[in-house]
């Protein structure tokens, strides 16, 4: 490995900064093995020149062993770049070759820049600097806290300050302050909702909290539940990250205590700033070499990734580079670049990028197709897609058409996409480092509107797709959202409603989906998504799953399509319904989200027993979402309504029943029919969105002139 | 989108010309398929007929771009090339200027390119001549046009201009709205 030197500002030759650096390895290798012998290939003339050079001169062998450990930066960026960054054991020869195997994903083996393969070889692992902040904080936390307690605490607080306390020492601590931590009573409780605690005693709570917790059995106060600790935890933990209410139970129902404090303090901490190679323009391997030339440190993102490459440090803005004004490379979080990956475009296709702002999936995709097929960049804000044209143009990809549609219109704008790539918008609880208001401002309505329309896009998304494609047949769903709410339950429910089934991603690591989250029993294959956390994997929170459409007819188990547009209108209240009806009858439901999997063709056959399981459930709503779904039950106008249109439901149900028995006998060729009348289906559309009022009336009518 | 008229055909072709010279058939006889020019929104758009068969459904009114945006006619009936353009006209460009590293932050952010800071230029570039300025690692920075032949620009002291800036990469950045 060598850097290529640029002729025009050549370095002096000799011993110089590279050499310096790998000193100890090299020498101490010689002594044993002749190092020309061992790897002729790799070295290079001048290499071959230095080692020459160092086995003539003695004396500087001599101090080598003892340089060795010494493993700093030695060229200019060593007053600031510390060795510290290594979180890897520092073993030179083999991680030479290491940082080669990454760069040799590209086409042809070159030297490379020494530089690169300096800095340090994985990503910072997030947790080890939470980890370190969270001692350095408890230590100060002590410190802060032995006022009020006795002597004995002061020493071992003293103790803890001492930078390099064992950890045989902080587990005494903690025991000790375990002994004495009791929950507050109700009065002390009372007290702080009027002199709040400060903020280093709140976090010491936490984390003696967090011990008790996991060690529950042993380290209980007597006659304290586990609810009053947990209550207490989560008032803490809202007060010392600034969360509200409702984000954090959310949390705390998706991670196990220990986890959650990483995930919060991971959202503290800004992600490393990673930009993609655009291949159309560049390698991998130039785009490196041009950016160090211009004093930026950078790595590899890492072995999944061909084409990224993280940023350390950079003494240039990197958005404003000449390299970046020439498209040769784009700003781009390592989240982002996992969902294209999974699409995994091939060459010739037709691909539908439904919310493409700003544009970086779509560049991604045109570069992975090598500016081959056509790409239909989709985006329902006009502001944002100016972006998408800017950088579209500037990554010169030529194969796109960018359009303005609201994603929900789009089968009906043009259909039959080989791929579609939905990156719905959403709560964006998983970027919260990037955009911290998310703490405060989403309660649960927000949760559930964005899972609503999420919901929409995913069904129209999945009707764009062409299933009979030679080559594709896929569709990606992702979103920046860690909510259950928006990502397992929406793939389910499109797995419900639609001849769709889920896939492996391709993405070899990532947490799976949740098959099973509280109270909601999800289909099994939900096993094959995937997710990805700031704490876990150092990306944005981010969940991908990647359906194949296996037939474009639609499955016959809900009531059709017209059926569709107004229970997605109803949004929320039906949602909620069945998400108590799945209480009510959690094997039916697992029945019937594998029955239009399975039969295909036997659609007929299946229609009836799953009208009358709705049937069923529409009769009976009230008794078992009393007894269990209350959370879910939305409040004040949303409930009488929703009591109205049960009621109006269940009067309808009773005449439809007969009408839609009758249509069982038609079956799809029927099916075709209605939807060839566009009138109906826009009418209906049209009506679906707006209030119940007018759509149970339309309804009626519509009936009528069947 | 429509075809070109043919008047705005010659008014475009003749601002091409002016950087690529008779390489513009290159551009219209591809070896790789049929490719056109379609107007848009008063903005010319350079795309392949496979792609422009796609675009025909969507509205007029919800289509943003298509292919490659190549510049837009002015009220007054002119053509104005856009940045967007450079991806066809630097492989194709007669006359080329290559700018020094000091030079070329200066010419992203819109100015001109004086003498001090040239770096190369192609022999007998004729004054008023559209050319296409790159850096020293030969990456395309923009284009403009000769303020001075190249015989003239060996003798002029450094600080007069030598290529009038029309249009750079920056504007990617800095005119992001207005690029279609």
């Amino acid at each position: 490995m060598g850097r290529k030197l640029d002729p025009t500002n050549q370095v002096k030759k000799g011993p110089g900064r590279k050499s310096r650096k790998q000193k100890g390895a090299e020498t101490e290798l010689s002594k044993f093995i002749p190092v020309e012998e061992s790897e002729p290939k790799r070295q290079t003339s001048r290499a071959r020149k230095r080692a020459g050079k160092r086995a003539q001169d003695p004396k500087k062998n001599k101090d080598v062993p003892e340089k060795k450990p010494l493993k700093g930066f030695t060229d200019e960026n060593k007053d600031w770049l510390t060795p510290a960054k290594r979180k890897r054991k520092i073993d030179t020869p083999e991680s030479e070759d290491d940082s080669d195997e990454m760069w040799e994903h590209e086409e042809d083996l070159e030297e490379e820049a020494a530089k690169v393969e300096k800095l340090g070889k994985k990503l910072l692992p997030i947790e080890r600097a939470a980890k370190k902040e969270k001692r350095i904080r408890a230590s100060m936390g002590v410190g802060s806290d032995d006022d009020d307690s006795d002597d004995s605490e002061v020493e071992m607080a003293g103790k803890i300050d001492d930078a390099d306390a064992d950890e045989e020492d902080t587990i005494q601590t903690n025991m000790e302050d375990m002994d004495s931590f009791k929950l507050p009573g109700a009065e002390e409780r009372a007290k702080e909702s009027v002199i709040p605690l400060d903020l280093q005693s709140v976090h010491q709570r936490i984390k003696e909290n967090v011990d008790v917790l996991t060690n529950f059995a042993a380290k209980r106060e007597e006659g304290k539940d586990r609810v009053d600790y947990i209550a207490l935890l989560k008032s803490d933990l809202c007060t010392y990250y600034s969360y509200n209410d409702f984000l954090m139970e959310q949390l705390m129902d998706i991670f196990p205590v220990s986890e959650l404090i990483d995930f919060l303090e991971a959202n503290e901490i800004q992600r490393p700033v990673t930009i993609r190679t655009n291949t159309l323009k560049t390698r991998r391997r130039d785009l490196a070499q041009a950016l160090i030339n211009r004093g930026v440190n950078l790595d590899p993102l890492g072995k999944w990734s061909k084409v990224g490459l993280i940023i350390f440090d950079s003494s240039v803005p990197i958005g404003a580079t000449p390299e970046y004004l020439a498209g040769h490379y784009m700003l781009q979080g390592a989240s982002s670049l996992l969902p294209v990956m999974a699409l995994s475009p091939q060459e010739g296709e037709c691909v539908l990028d439904m919310s493409s702002a700003p544009g970086g999936k779509t560049t991604y995709i045109a570069q992975l197709m090598r500016n081959t097929g056509i790409i239909v960049a989709n985006d329902a804000n006009l502001e944002r897609l100016k972006s998408v044209v800017g950088n579209i143009h500037r990554l010169g990809v030529t194969n796109a058409v960018i359009c303005n549609y609201d994603g929900r219109q789009f089968p009906k704008v043009m259909g039959g996409f080989d791929r579609v790539l939905l990156d719905a918008p959403c709560s964006g609880t998983g970027v919260i480092a990037k955009d911290p208001v998310v703490k405060t401002s989403k309660d649960e309505a927000d949760i559930l509107r964005s899972a609503h329309l999420q919901k929409e896009l995913l069904l129209s998304a999945i009707d764009s797709v062409n299933a009979d494609s030679a080559t594709g047949g896929y569709l990606i769903y992702c979103t920046c959202s860690i909510m259950v709410e928006e990502n397992e339950w929406v793939v389910d429910y499109a797995l419900k409603k639609r001849n769709v089934k889920l896939v492996p991603a391709g993405l070899d690591f990532g947490t799976e989906g949740f098959t099973r989250f509280k109270e909601r029993r999800f289909h099994p294959s939900l096993r094959l998504t995937r997710r990805f956390y700031p704490h876990s994997h150092n990306m944005d929170g981010f969940y991908v799953a990647k359906f194949k459409k296996f037939s474009n007819t639609l499955p016959a188990a809900e009531t059709g399509p017209d059926e569709d547009v107004t229970e997605t209108s109803e949004s929320v209240a039906v949602a909620d319904k069945k998400s108590s009806k799945k209480e009510a009858g959690k094997k039916i439901s697992v029945k019937e989200s594998a029955s239009p999997k399975v039969q295909t063709n036997g659609t007929v056959a299946k229609k009836p027993t799953n009208l009358q399981g709705q049937k069923g459930q529409k009769d009976q709503p009230t008794g078992p979402k009393k007894a269990k779904g209350q959370k879910d039950q939305p409040t004040g106008p949303k409930k009488a309504k929703m009591a109205k249109v049960d009621a109006k439901k269940s009067k309808e149900g009773e005449a439809d029943s007969s009408d839609k028995q009758d249509k069982t006998e038609g079956s799809l060729v029927q099916k075709k029919h209605e939807l060839k009348s566009p009138m109906m289906m826009k009418k209906k559309k049209r009506l679906g969105r707006n209030k119940f009022k007018k759509l149970t009336h339309v309804l009626k009518k519509g009936w009528n002139v069947e | 989108m429509r075809p070109l008229t043919d008047e705005e055909t010659k008014t475009m072709f003749e601002k091409l010309s002016k950087y690529i010279g008779e390489n513009i058939k290159l551009l219209v006889d591809r070896p790789d398929g049929v490719y056109c020019f379609r107007l848009h929104n008063d903005r010319v758009y350079y795309m392949s007929e496979k792609i422009l068969k796609l675009a025909t459904n969507v509205a007029r009114d919800k289509l943003v771009s298509v292919g490659t945006c190549f510049g837009k006619f002015t009220k007054t009936g002119k053509f104005r090339l856009h940045i967007t353009a450079l991806d066809f006209l630097a492989p194709y460009a007669k006359f080329k200027v290559w700018v020094k590293p000091g030079t070329e932050q200066s010419f992203l952010y819109g100015n001109h390119v004086l003498k001090s800071g040239l770096g190369r230029i192609t022999e007998n570039t004729s004054q008023y001549q559209g050319v296409v300025v790159y850096s020293m690692a030969d990456v395309p920075l923009g284009f403009g046009v000769a303020a001075k032949t190249t015989q003239e620009c060996r003798r002029m002291d450094p600080m007069s201009i030598v290529v009038f800036h029309q249009a750079d990469v920056g504007e990617f950045i800095r005119n992001e709205d207005t690029l279609t």
